[in-house]
């Protein structure tokens, strides 16, 4: 007999005390935590992403280049990964030298890469979460792991939901997935939060939003 | 209302003044109290520790000398528990190993009549000041099964609240486990004692003079630890507190 | 379960140690005492923790009851998306699985990501000793894995470590490994970490091979779900070309809307934040994106008797949050060692017994390992409910009675040593079920309660090593109140 056979029979008879079907699961708990303008949500997201450290930054579309090109120099960054969907026009303003992101590059070389602008899948306002799922504006989930600096562009209210449900609603379960909240921490010590140990160190999110011009000042 | 009283077998045997408090208590809240003299244990000490089946004959028992009364009060969180939580399990087991009803349905009665002290103080009676008079400065200990067994919540420290003269203090870490728990006490005494340890440090800290609870099991265990580490203070039962009156004053 | 924990001495003897050092008491205590008061602000920032508590419970309830379906369909979907699944029956066979996959690839080296199924097997040392190593890379099981310690904690495995110490492990024993420590470390926790960070990315940058667990698997999806803080799983999970994953067969939900119940209980529950810096999905395998290689291990080991167990079988909802862990007074002072298992803490106690059986000591004494005060109970994101389960253990310990051992169903005998406790607990019956008998003793007691001691010698130092009995009344309770006529007699 086989080890599956093996481990479905006692499955099987294990169960023999259960009988008949039972009843759906009982889902009383909240699609969302508290009633919120979109305008609120937004305002949640930012705060949420600041609160794990994440450094958050707003402006409009016309803004957005100029914005990543002064994160860039800000950064000192000399190579910068970008996905191969990358609106071309976020990299605009920015002298840094760009790898696109290859099936071929090696972990090696993502590590002599400075910086990485991706786009996102979904946020969550509720917990401060960025979800990435390989799509074009984001690549290959290494390209976001390897280089210590991460700038994360989130289209507002689009790309915004309120909570981790609304999330997975829109997400695609084939596709691989990364969700992103803060930059990398650790409570291992002493059971207290220390933010950088393996992942980019260093995450930045541009909250940005349609042609409106900004009101908020950026923070 | 005449109700029975459910004393159990440790306060019966070790602590007969929380007996006489509760009796005189009650009595001058206007109740009529019965001690029926059948009653022996509950049979908490066996099931917990893994004699489930040497616990059922003390739950029929117990259920054939209380099942009459309109109400069963007992001043011991834990014996409450007990009825109230473990004699359905325990009739669900007895079913669940081919052994019929008849368990679950000889101790179904008592289950819903029997109340720990202060829940049959403010639920049923609707009081909150009992008359009470104690001029000392006290911390409360809620112990487990009171708190997280009855949800109890905040019945006891309203009545404590409530009595006259009495100085309340916060007590750290309140609900922190004594380290009584049983048989724990004996088969783990290490960790028993330590735990007991650092509760009575912590109750030291408030400056009060009484740690008092409603249970005197973890009170013999707490009290035990207080005289051997030598603190000034003491352990009292809620039901000596809230019995004392300025005419007769607990001391 | 792995031999790392074999001929441990009985809880209370394991836990005397610990009580009595310092050093280990103070660590757990400021660790268990910070988190404590995080997660219940955590958990007190959603309305609907009892709600999601409650789906929680049915979801991995209704799992349980199908498993066997569950199973079926996770291992098609898994397929279908391009990974290999495999079966194993207990640790050895898993770990023979993994070291053959292993050296099929031809590596020396494995990355590793925390993960409780593989200590619970030994896979590092079953690697070991077919000339692989096996590197962790999760900071806490990185300071055990180099102070050749044990993990004692179920997500902090290195909690009873201070970060004095931790510098000193480090400083010590990375240059053995790979990248010596920083000159000057120092026991910041910044800098320890940028040690580790260091240290492991050279391994991390050259991996070939990953191994993991993981914290979910999506049945209708082939989804697995890992986790984590650091980054180091995400490394695991995605720099190397095979990825072999070791999961236990409990850790499966039926569909990818289940997880937005556990993807908010979970780290509310563990490390207190509304959600952990990462969690890493995946679906078998993404051409161009990701190992190319897949393998899924599942693992039995105990899980199938564990869910023979119609009161026992609640353990299996466990997610490894480690709530109960932190909230638990007794695993605070014994530490997580004296639990003789990769499971410690109050789930450990109704864990260990049920995976490995209650034939041992050590597996004997857990389910007395808890004042049964239900602290445990009262976090568990899944409610289950530990007390139950421990009284029920108990049970099986004094009395014997039928359980089910790899599969079979077998008669168990009462443990030895408790004998004594038996013949008393026998005795008591007896005297409560004859009131009369229970007074005549009473009356004894309190006649000659001045020749009493305030402590024991013998056995009864177990209780009076550290306290001082009760003083016997002069009479007992029912005595008063037969003789006063319940007090109305006048006579106090």
């Amino acid at each position: 007999m086989s080890s599956r056979e093996r481990i479905l029979g006692r499955v099987r008879r294990a169960l023999a005390d259960v009988r008949g079907e039972d009843g759906p699961v009982e889902r009383a708990y909240l699609r969302e935590h508290g009633e919120r303008s979109v305008e609120e949500t937004v305002d949640l997201l930012a705060e949420n992403l600041a609160d794990y450290r994440a450094i958050v930054h707003r402006c409009t579309e016309g803004e957005l280049a100029v914005v990543v090109g002064r994160l860039l120099a800000e950064r000192g960054a000399k190579k910068v990964v970008t996905p191969a969907g990358l609106p071309v026009d976020w990299l605009a303003a920015t002298d840094a030298e760009q790898v696109p992101d290859h099936a071929e590059s090696t972990p090696d070389e993502l590590d002599r890469v400075d910086s990485v602008v991706t786009g996102c899948a979904v946020a969550v306002a509720e917990t401060g979460t960025i979800v990435l799922d390989g799509g074009p504006d984001q690549g290959r989930r290494r390209i976001t792991l390897v280089p210590d600096h991460h700038i994360c562009v989130v289209r507002v209210p689009d790309q915004v939901v309120s909570s981790v449900p609304q999330a997975l609603d829109r997400l695609d379960p084939t596709r691989p997935s990364t969700w992103i909240s803060g930059p990398s921490a650790t409570s291992d010590i002493e059971l207290d939060r220390v933010e950088g140990v393996h992942g980019p160190r260093t995450l930045e999110v541009v909250l940005v939003s349609g042609d409106r011009p900004s009101t908020a000042a950026e923070s | 209302m005449r109700v029975a009283l459910f004393l159990t077998c440790v306060n019966d045997t070790l602590y007969p003044d929380t007996g006489r408090a509760v009796v005189k208590l009650l009595t001058r809240l206007g109740v009529e109290v019965d001690f029926p003299m059948a009653q022996t244990c509950c049979g908490q000490a066996h099931y917990n520790t893994g004699y489930r089946h040497d616990a059922e004959p003390l739950a029929r028992h117990f259920s054939d000398v209380f099942g009459e009364y309109e109400a069963i009060v007992t001043p011991s969180g834990s014996c409450g528990a007990m009825v109230r939580e473990l004699y359905p399990r325990m009739g669900e087991r007895a079913r669940a190993e081919g052994r019929g009803s008849g368990l679950a349905h000889a101790l179904a009665p008592v289950v819903p009549k029997t109340y720990e002290l202060t829940e049959f103080l403010v639920d049923v009676l609707g009081v909150i000041d009992v008359g009470a008079y104690y001029p000392h400065h006290v911390t409360y200990h809620p112990t487990c099964h009171g708190l997280r067994g009855l949800g109890l919540g905040d019945r006891p420290r309203r009545l404590l609240q409530a009595v006259k003269g009495l100085e309340l203090a916060e007590l750290p870490g309140a609900e922190e486990c004594c380290g009584f728990g049983g048989t724990f006490a004996l088969k783990n005494p290490d960790v028993s004692a330590a735990m007991g340890a650092d509760k009575v440090r912590n109750a030291e800290s408030t400056g009060a003079q009484v740690l008092c609870a409603a249970d005197n099991s973890c009170l013999m265990h707490i009290g035990g630890t207080m005289t051997r580490l030598g603190t000034g203070m003491r352990p009292v039962h809620i039901a000596e507190i809230l019995a004392s009156t300025e005419e007769e004053p607990a001391v | 379960m792995s031999g790392t924990f074999v001929g441990m001495p009985a809880f209370p003897a394991a836990a005397h140690e610990a009580v009595n050092n310092q050093t280990l008491r103070g660590n757990l205590r400021h660790a268990t005492h910070t988190i404590r008061a995080k997660r219940a602000k955590a958990v007190a920032e959603v309305s609907d923790w009892a709600a999601l508590r409650e789906a929680g419970k049915q979801i991995k309830d209704h799992t349980l009851r199908h498993l066997d379906r569950y199973l079926v369909q996770l291992e098609e979907s898994v397929t279908a998306a391009g990974g290999t699944v495999h079966w194993a029956a207990d640790a050895d066979e898993a770990n023979r699985i993994v070291t053959r996959l292993v050296k099929e690839t031809g590596e020396p080296e494995v990355v590793k990501v925390k993960s409780m199924a593989t200590q619970e097997i030994g896979l590092n040392e079953a690697l070991e000793a077919e000339g692989i190593r096996a590197y962790e890379t999760d900071l806490a099981e990185l300071i055990v894995q180099l102070g050749k310690d044990r993990p004692s904690h179920i997500l902090v495995p290195a909690i009873h470590r201070n970060r004095g110490e931790i510098r000193d492990i480090f400083r010590r024993e990375m240059g053995e490994w790979g990248r010596p420590a920083p000159e000057g470390l120092t026991d910041t926790p910044a800098e320890l970490a940028e040690a580790a960070r260091l240290h492991l990315r050279e391994k991390f940058l050259r991996a070939k091979v990953g191994v993991s667990g993981a914290n979910f698997m999506v049945a209708e999806t082939g989804t697995l779900v890992v986790v984590e803080s650091e980054g180091n799983g995400r490394m695991c999970l995605t720099l190397p070309e095979t990825l072999i994953s070791v999961v236990g067969i409990e850790k499966i939900v039926p569909t990818w809307r289940d997880l937005e119940v556990f993807l908010q209980t979970l780290p509310r529950s563990s490390t207190a934040e509304r959600m952990n810096p990462y969690t890493s999905m995946w679906t078998g395998t993404t051409d161009g994106d990701g190992p190319q290689t897949f393998h899924l291990v599942l693992l039995d080991n105990g899980r199938t008797d564990t869910l023979a167990d119609e009161v026992g079988r609640q353990a299996l909802r466990c997610i490894r949050c480690s709530a109960c862990l932190n909230v638990c007074p007794v695993y605070e002072r014994a530490g997580g060692h004296a639990y003789g298992s990769v499971y410690p803490g109050p789930i450990g106690a109704i864990l260990s017994p049920q995976l490995r059986g209650t034939q041992s000591e050590i597996d004997a004494s857990l389910p007395y390992a808890s004042s049964l005060c239900g602290a445990c109970y009262e976090v568990c994101p899944v409610a289950i409910d530990i007390p139950e389960v421990l009284v029920h253990l108990r049970e099986r310990v004094v009395e014997g009675g039928e359980a089910v051992r790899n599969g079979n169903k077998v008669l168990l005998k009462p443990a030895k040593g408790h004998a004594a406790e038996r013949a008393a607990m026998r005795a008591a019956r007896w005297a409560f079920s004859h009131p009369a008998a229970l007074r005549t003793g009473q009356r004894l007691a309190s006649r000659s309660r001045r020749l009493h001691p305030r402590t024991l010698p013998g056995p009864g130092r177990a209780w009076s090593g550290t306290r001082d009995l009760p003083a016997v009344p002069a009479e007992p309770f029912r005595d008063w109140w037969q003789r006063t006529n319940g007090g109305k007699g006048g006579a106090k």
